[in-house]
């Protein structure tokens, strides 16, 4: 899950880490008046979306008095901010990040993740603050410091003060950065990250630290328990029916395609997108209606299906284990004539029950197009969409 | 023969008496699998269909003299329940339970390091040996006992790949679903090896998916020490960047974990790449005949 800058900032606060002093606006009121309570001279006015390269888009605004900070608001707000994450249809802007501004003398970037290979935690830190780190790690990996984490003590202060030195940090700032990186490692372990990244991270012309930026993703998995979080969710900035399909336990990707998919395991689902792709056609979507799909989750996965007006056509792929394919095939028919179909449904079924599975299908009276095997299937989807490189 | 399990494997369930425990318990025990006793903390001393329930996995080894646990405690309680089979120096756990969170897995790695108990999982179809013994979820139904050892990161995709082999009259040595997850126990690199020394096995399977790089690194391994052949599939070709694709662990970021790259790495040390899914049985059979 990911959470907005502000957000993640009000979060951070609870570590005791230096965030610039600011609030949250709605309106254009809203973020004056939060200017007002900020002493100036600078403020600065950000756009609050979850995608990266928002300054880039002219998302973030340095303003020099109140009114500046309400013309930058008026500007800002409502606009459609297109940046290198959010893709050519941009995102609308509805939030925005009012705060002050400070006297930057060097920025830097800095990061907690999961390193899967090793099993444990990793700081990753760089003099290359305010860069995409995909950049620098592809022209000066060398630029990237990493200090692994022994998660049963965490952050260790020499670690931190090695990353500080080899930053090139001196004197006071040393400390003082050594103490940041400790909290923030805290805070990552705390609050069941994924990814912490500051970017920047500055120190300024008095020698302070200020974490300038700040974005926080969770592991989805550890969100039972931290109900709080849950609540920082802005739908706003997640796919409509991505959101319906969590709400029913079905994995649901939008994809670009004309070809619908639903499959049971998420292995089995991304094959099947990739099969449509070798036969000519393009996936509409992802989704994995999981190991013990019911009825109603088959049903709710045919309605997100067929309300993507892209999708020409339909390919089911079960590969029942312990999901038996009766209980599919029962489901399909409940919901194809619950539903309704408009396009073309081909069906493969495979395993436990097999043959009952597809003697409810056939016997349904339903208009299907039965597939033997994924290749099969394939060819049976994609000509039924129009045929290999037919796009919408 | 086989790797990790066989016929003599004796089974402790930890959650059998939870409603997916207690499922799979009597699926396993209908395959098989020697079911020796089961672990539910304050249900000791009772039965499950005949199977000994006890509190703790130290009382139930001690009782039963098991060798291996399968783990399907729901999230929260998952990372404490491997942890405890660990301490009880079982030599296999098989955690199939999905959902646990990667916080808590690092610290299961972290526990787990300088111990001797192996881990499969979590998040996976769990591991079995055709005819002899299944430990998981797969449907036993679709295997054939026989040569091939088959290893994936997924559970259907896997179940699929079977079904080819088998249809072709091609039997599996061991099939282990090793789980989708950022940290699992045990990797494409640790199964290749056992496989690998397996004088049972003959070829190998082995399905990837987008994210990380264990197939690479399983590709290095193969270039300088695999002595059989191996056909290999990645899955997600199509998938977009930056999506998790069900799995946690499948997820291209930074550019980096594409299905391409990882297809490029096997081929380059010469694994027989299916680009289609459908073709992985066809290409088996296809790679042990050029074998000979």
């Amino acid at each position: 899950m990911k959470i907005h800058e502000y957000q993640a900032k009000d979060l951070l606060r609870r570590f005791d880490v230096p965030v610039p002093d600011g609030g949250s606006a709605f309106t254009v009121e809203e973020a004056v008046e939060v200017a007002r309570r900020l002493p100036g001279p600078v403020w600065v006015v950000k756009a609050q979306i979850h995608a990266g390269g928002r300054g880039k888009g002219g998302g973030v605004k340095l303003a020099r008095s109140v009114d500046d900070v309400r013309e930058q608001a008026s500007k800002i707000l409502g606009m459609t901010l297109v940046t290198h994450q959010t893709g050519s249809g941009g995102r609308l802007v509805k939030r925005l990040l009012v705060e002050e501004g400070c006297r930057i003398a060097k920025e830097y970037y800095f990061a907690v993740i999961i390193d899967r290979e090793t099993r444990r935690p990793v700081v990753m830190a760089s003099s290359e603050g305010g860069m995409e780190i995909e950049e620098v790690a592809a022209r000066s990996p060398e630029k990237i410091l990493k200090e692994q984490v022994d998660p049963a003590v965490g952050l260790v202060p020499f670690q931190s003060r090695r990353l500080a030195f080899s930053l090139g940090m001196r004197g006071k700032l040393v400390h003082k950065a050594a103490k940041v990186f400790g909290k923030l490692y805290n805070a990552f372990m705390k609050l069941d990250c994924s990814l912490l990244e500051i970017n920047p991270l500055v120190a300024t012309e008095d020698d302070d630290i200020v974490l300038l930026d700040a974005k926080l993703n969770f592991d989805d998995n550890a969100l039972f328990r931290h109900k709080d979080i849950l609540e920082l969710r802005d739908m706003d900035e997640e796919d409509r029916a991505e959101i319906e399909a969590s709400g029913y336990g079905l994995s649901y990707i939008k994809l670009d395609g004309t070809i619908g998919c639903m499959v049971n395991g998420a292995g089995l689902a991304m094959s099947t997108m990739d099969i449509i792709k070798l036969h000519g056609g393009e996936p509409a979507n992802f989704l994995d209606v999981g190991g013990g799909a019911n009825k109603d989750q088959v049903k709710a996965a045919f309605k997100i299906i067929t309300h993507d007006p892209n999708v020409k056509a339909i390919l089911v792929n079960i590969f029942g284990g312990i999901m038996r394919c009766d209980v599919i095939a029962e489901g399909i028919v409940a919901a194809v004539r619950e539903v309704g179909l408009s396009v073309p449904l081909v069906v493969r079924l495979e395993g436990t029950n097999v043959d009952i599975g597809k003697t409810i299908l056939a016997e349904s009276g339903l208009d299907l197009i039965a597939a033997d095997g994924m290749r099969d299937a394939a060819e049976k989807v994609v000509a039924a969409a129009g045929g290999a490189g037919g796009v919408r | 023969m086989s790797i990790l399990i066989n016929k003599d494997t004796r089974v402790i369930v930890q959650g059998i008496t939870g409603s997916t425990g207690a499922f799979h318990t009597r699926l396993m025990a209908e395959y098989g699998t020697r079911i020796v006793g089961g672990v539910t903390p304050g249900r000791g001393g009772g039965e499950f269909e005949g199977i000994p329930v006890f509190d703790t996995l130290r009382d139930a080894v001690d009782a039963t003299g098991a060798n291996a646990s399968v783990v399907y405690v729901p999230p929260p309680f998952a990372a404490d329940a491997i942890m405890e089979a660990v301490d009880a120096e079982l030599p296999l756990v098989v955690a199939i339970t999905e959902g646990i969170p990667v916080a808590d897995m690092v610290d299961v790695a972290r526990y787990m390091e300088g111990r001797s108990t192996r881990l499969v999982g979590p998040n996976c179809p769990g591991v079995i040996t055709p005819g002899e013994c299944k430990i998981g979820i797969m449907p036993g139904h679709i295997h054939l006992p026989g040569r091939i050892g088959v290893l994936s990161r997924s559970g259907t995709l896997t179940y699929e790949a079977v079904g080819q082999l088998t249809a072709l009259g091609l039997g599996q040595s061991t099939c282990i679903g090793i789980g989708g997850d950022p940290i699992i126990g045990t990797t494409h690199l640790d199964v290749l090896r056992m496989f690998n020394e397996d004088p049972e096995t003959d070829a190998v399977v082995m399905i990837g998916e987008i994210g990380g790089n264990a197939e690479e690194v399983a590709a290095e391994y193969i270039e300088s020490e695999m002595s059989k052949p191996v056909v290999g599939f990645i899955a997600g070709r199509t998938a977009p960047p930056g999506k998790r694709m069900g799995h946690a662990g499948a997820i291209i970021s930074g550019g980096k974990g594409t299905a391409a790259e990882k297809m490029a790495a096997l081929r380059s040390v010469g694994v027989h790449v299916a680009e289609s899914p459908a073709e992985i049985g066809d290409m088996m059979q296809a790679a042990l005949e050029k074998s000979g």
